[in-house]
C-alpha cells in the first residue's frame, strides 16, 4: 500500500496544471479526520461477518447451533475441535482433508500458469506484430468473454469422453483419462475458460507500451522473442500478477468446473468439493463448515498479501497509463 | 523490480510448502485386503464372482458419513467378487448427473431419489432395463407400491435401495407420560390433543421450513400428507402427474386443513413465536423445543433423528420419538408418504449386473441395515438387524399390511414445480397468501 500511494502521488501532481486542482481538492477532502473515520467504519462493517465466522469456527458444535457467535463474547466456550474434525477427521470415503488440499494447489498452479504463457504471447503478437486479421482475431477474443463457461460445460465433456466426429468420421477419438490423467481435463478447461480475458487485459497493457522503446529495439536488431523476453515482459509483470491473482482465486474457490471435469473421487477433486460435502449427506453437521471455510482460506491470503503490491501497482498503472 | 534474493527466498517459502503437502499425501496411500475367493466367508458371494479386477462405479446424492456406511456394507462384497465399486457423492447430484449423461459420460450406476428424473432419463434412453433375473429378484424382495416408481411404460429400470418415512409426528414420551397425553390414532384425536394443549396455554406444534434455497420444502410434505389423508391414493397419484389441476378443489380442502395447523397462531411456533416464525426457522431445528418442553409436536421424516443433539434418547420411553401421523378415515387403510433412492444403471455388463443384484439382494440390505442409520423397503430386511428406535418403527409401518406408501409428491412432479414454485408457493402461503391465489401460481407454472 504504501508504494503505491508514494509512487502515484507525484503521477498525480505532475498531471494536474495548478496547485489547486481537482485533484489536490479530492486529496484533501479523502484525508480528512470524518472521510478516514468514514473508511474505518466501512472497513469494521465489511470485516465483521468474516470475524462472526471465525469466532463460530472456534466455538463448541451445541453452541454454533443454538446461539449466535456474538453470544461467544458473554459466555466464552472456545474449542478447536472443529478444526480437529476437518483437518483430521477420516472419513473412509473421502480420505483427509490433505489430500484435497494437494489437489487443489495442482490443479490450480498450472491453471494459472498456462493461460498465462499462452495469453501473454497471444497479446504481445496481437499488439506488435503486423498481419493480416489481426484485429479481427482480437474482437473475436474480445467477443469470446461474453459466451458463459456454462454453455461450454457440455460440450467439452462430451469432447474428452466421445471426441470429435462429423458423422462417421473421427476427427479426434476420445481422451480416456482416468482416475489423476483427470487433471489434464481441468487445467485444459480452466485454461479455456481464462484466455479471452487474460488476452484482453494484457493485450490492452501490451499496446500501450511506448512505440519508441520497440523500435529502437528493432533499430539494435532485436527480433520478436528477444524483445517479447527482454523488454515486455519485464514491464508488463505488474499486468500479469494482477491476473495471477484474479486467475487464482478463481480456480481457487472453483467448484462448477472441478465437480464436472474431476469428479468427486479423492484423487483429483480440490478442496471445494470436499467442502461442499463436508455438512454431510443431509446438512446435519454444518458446524463443520465454519473452519472448513478458513482452512482453505489460508492459501488464497498467502498468495493475495505476498503479491499484493503487484496487484495494487498493475491496477492503477492501467489507470495512469490511459 | 524485486531484490533477487528476496524473491529467491520467496520461491524457497513456496517449495518448502508444496514439499510438505506432497509428503502429507504420500502418506495417504490406502492398501485394498484381498480375501480368498473360496473361503468359506465369501460363500455367500459365490453368485456373484467371475468378474475379478472389473471396477464399477457409482454416483450418487449420499456423502460423508452415510457414504462412509454404504461403502462399508459393500466391501465385503468387493474383497471377495474382485469387483471394485468406484463411489462418489456429491451434492450437486441431479444437476451433474444430467451434465454426466448430456457429455456422454455417465457413471455404470446411479442411485436417484427422484422418480421424476428417473423417468426423464429412461424416457430419453439413456437408462439399461433391467434383465430378467434382475426383475425376479426385484419382485420378489419390494412391494409393488416401490417398484412402479422406477417402472417407465411397463419396463422396469430400477430396484429401491434405502427409503425414509415421512408421515411421523416427533414428540416427548416422557413429556406426554406426565401430562397423561395418549398417541392419537385419528385425526380428530389429533387436533384434540392440539386443542387440549393450546388450551393449556402452550404451544402443541413447532415447525421450521426455513432449508437454504429449498427453504418451503417440509410444509410441500404436510400438504402431500394431507392430500393422501383427505382423498384417495388415486386421486393423489392423479394430483402428482397432472391427471388432476394442482388447484382442483380438492386439493384446496387438503391445505385448508394443514393450514388449520400451520396458520393457526394458537397452535404454532412452539418455542420460536408466531406464524411469520415458520420460514425463518431452520428446519434442522424445527423440532428442537420438543426437548426443552416448549413444544409438544412436530411433523418430520424418521431422518429426523440425525439433527437431534448428541445424548438424546431416542425411544418409546426417551426423550424423543414418533408416532405415525393419524389417518382421516382409519378404515381406509394407512397412508405413508415417504421416498428413497432406485439402483439404476446406465451401462450394461456382467459386473455392473452383478453389483446391482447385490445391492438388489437381502444381504446387502441387512449388511448396511447392521451398520445404522438406514432403512429398506426390502421385504427380507430382518428388522432385529435394524439400530435404532425408530427405524425399527419405520419398518414396521412400512411393512404394515394396511399401509399404502406413496412417495414425496415433490419428487413426482416435473423439477420446475416439484423444487421450485411448489416449495416458494409455501413460503408465501405461510405468510398470508390465501389458498386458492398460492394454488392458482403454481397450476400456472406446470410446464406445458
Amino acid at each position: 500500500m504504501t508504494t503505491a500511494t508514494t509512487t502515484t502521488a507525484p503521477a498525480d501532481a505532475k498531471r494536474t496544471p495548478t496547485p489547486g486542482g481537482t485533484a489536490a481538492r479530492v486529496r484533501r477532502r479523502l484525508s480528512h479526520p470524518v472521510a478516514t473515520a468514514v473508511s474505518i467504519l466501512i472497513a469494521v462493517l465489511w470485516t465483521v461477518p468474516t470475524f462472526g465466522l471465525f469466532v463460530s469456527s472456534l466455538r463448541p458444535e451445541d453452541e454454533i447451533k443454538t446461539t449466535g457467535w456474538w453470544t461467544a463474547f458473554t459466555n466464552p466456550q472456545f474449542t478447536l475441535e472443529n478444526y480437529q474434525e476437518v483437518l483430521f477427521g477420516r472419513s473412509a470415503s473421502s480420505g483427509q482433508l490433505a489430500s484435497y488440499f494437494v489437489n487443489s494447489l495442482v490443479i490450480t498452479i498450472p491453471s494459472v500458469l498456462f493461460p498465462l504463457a499462452f495469453a501473454s504471447l497471444a497479446a504481445y503478437a496481437l499488439a506488435w506484430i503486423n498481419f493480416r486479421g489481426r484485429d479481427w482475431i482480437y474482437i473475436g477474443i474480445f467477443a469470446l468473454q461474453i459466451v458463459p463457461l456454462q454453455m461450454a460445460l457440455v460440450p467439452l465433456l462430451s469432447f474428452f469422453s466421445q471426441g470429435v466426429s462429423i458423422g462417421d468420421v473421427t476427427l479426434l477419438p476420445a481422451w480416456n483419462l482416468d482416475d489423476e490423467e483427470k487433471f489434464i481435463q481441468v487445467w485444459f478447461a480452466h485454461t479455456c475458460f481464462a484466455l479471452p480475458f487474460a488476452v484482453f487485459l494484457l493485450h490492452n497493457f501490451i499496446a500501450q507500451l511506448p512505440k519508441d522503446l520497440m523500435e529502437a529495439a528493432r533499430v539494435d536488431g532485436a527480433t520478436h522473442p528477444k524483445i517479447f523476453r527482454s523488454i515486455v515482459l519485464p514491464l508488463i509483470v505488474p499486468a500479469l500478477a494482477a491476473f495471477a491473482i484474479f486467475q487464482f482465486l478463481w480456480v481457487w474457490n472453483d467448484l462448477l468446473v472441478a465437480l464436472i471435469f474431476a469428479g468427486g473421487g479423492n484423487e483429483v477433486a480440490p478442496l471445494t468439493v470436499r467442502l461442499a460435502e463436508l455438512a454431510g449427506t443431509r446438512g446435519s453437521e454444518w458446524q463443520r463448515l465454519t473452519s472448513g471455510a478458513f482452512v482453505s482460506i489460508v492459501i488464497p491470503l498467502i498468495v493475495f498479501l505476498s503479491l499484493q503490491r503487484y496487484f495494487v501497482r498493475g491496477l492503477l498503472a492501467g489507470g495512469v497509463k490511459g | 523490480m524485486a531484490v533477487p534474493s528476496r524473491r529467491s527466498r520467496q520461491a524457497l517459502a513456496v517449495a518448502g510448502v508444496l514439499a510438505l503437502a506432497l509428503g502429507a499425501t504420500a502418506c495417504s496411500g490406502e492398501s485394498k485386503s484381498g480375501l480368498d475367493p473360496d473361503s468359506p466367508e465369501c460363500a455367500p458371494y459365490s453368485d456373484y464372482q467371475g468378474h475379478d479386477g472389473e471396477s464399477v462405479s457409482i454416483y450418487a446424492s449420499i456423502r460423508d458419513k452415510e457414504a462412509d456406511l454404504l461403502q462399508e456394507a459393500w466391501s465385503r462384497f468387493e474383497d471377495c467378487t474382485g469387483i471394485e465399486i468406484d463411489y462418489n457423492g456429491s451434492g450437486e447430484f441431479e444437476a451433474q448427473l444430467q451434465v454426466q449423461v448430456d457429455g456422454g459420460n455417465p457413471p455404470d450406476i446411479a442411485l436417484i431419489p427422484q422418480p421424476g428424473l428417473l423417468e426423464r432419463f429412461a424416457r430419453a434412453g439413456k437408462l439399461k432395463p433391467m434383465p430378467a433375473d434382475l426383475k425376479a429378484i426385484a419382485d420378489a424382495n419390494y412391494p409393488a407400491d416401490w417398484l412402479k416408481y422406477a417402472t417407465v411404460d411397463g419396463q422396469a429400470y430400477g430396484t429401491p435401495l434405502g427409503a425414509n418415512v415421512k408421515s411421523f409426528v416427533w414428540y416427548s414420551p416422557k413429556a406426554f407420560a406426565e401430562k397423561g397425553y395418549q398417541i392419537p390414532t385419528t385425526w380428530a384425536e389429533l387436533i384434540a390433543l392440539s386443542d387440549k394443549i393450546a388450551d393449556s396455554g402452550q404451544k402443541p406444534w413447532c415447525v421450521g421450513l426455513e432449508s437454504g434455497d429449498a427453504t418451503g420444502w417440509p410444509a410441500t410434505d404436510w400438504i402431500e400428507d394431507l392430500v393422501l389423508r383427505t382423498q384417495s391414493p388415486e386421486f393423489y397419484d392423479q394430483w402428482t402427474t397432472h391427471g388432476v389441476p394442482f388447484n382442483d378443489p380438492r386439493v384446496v380442502e387438503a391445505v385448508d386443513q394443514v393450514g388449520s395447523i400451520l396458520k393457526n397462531p394458537r397452535y404454532v411456533n412452539g418455542g420460536y413465536g408466531d406464524v411469520k416464525s415458520l420460514t425463518t426457522t431452520a428446519f434442522q431445528e424445527g423440532g428442537l423445543p420438543i426437548l426443552q418442553g416448549q413444544c409438544w409436536m412436530h411433523r418430520q421424516a424418521n431422518f429426523y433423528a440425525n439433527y437431534l443433539p448428541d445424548g438424546t434418547k431416542v425411544g418409546p420411553d426417551g426423550d424423543a420419538y414418533a408416532f405415525y401421523l393419524p389417518p382421516v378415515d382409519p378404515s381406509k387403510g394407512k397412508p405413508l408418504l415417504g421416498g428413497g433412492e432406485f439402483t439404476v444403471a446406465f451401462t450394461d455388463n456382467p459386473a455392473v449386473q452383478a453389483v446391482r443384484r447385490y445391492l438388489a439382494s437381502a444381504d446387502y440390505a441387512n449388511a448396511r441395515a447392521k451398520l445404522g442409520n438406514w432403512i429398506s423397503p426390502n421385504k427380507h430386511l430382518d428388522i432385529n438387524n435394524v439400530a435404532e428406535e425408530v427405524d425399527k418403527l419405520s419398518m414396521q409401518v412400512l411393512l404394515d399390511d394396511a399401509a399404502i406408501f406413496r412417495f414425496d409428491g415433490s419428487d413426482l412432479m416435473p423439477a420446475a414445480v416439484g423444487t421450485g414454485t411448489f416449495w416458494k408457493g409455501m413460503i408465501d402461503w405461510v405468510n398470508g397468501k390465501d389458498t386458492k391465489s398460492t394454488l392458482d401460481f403454481i397450476e400456472g407454472s406446470w410446464p406445458k
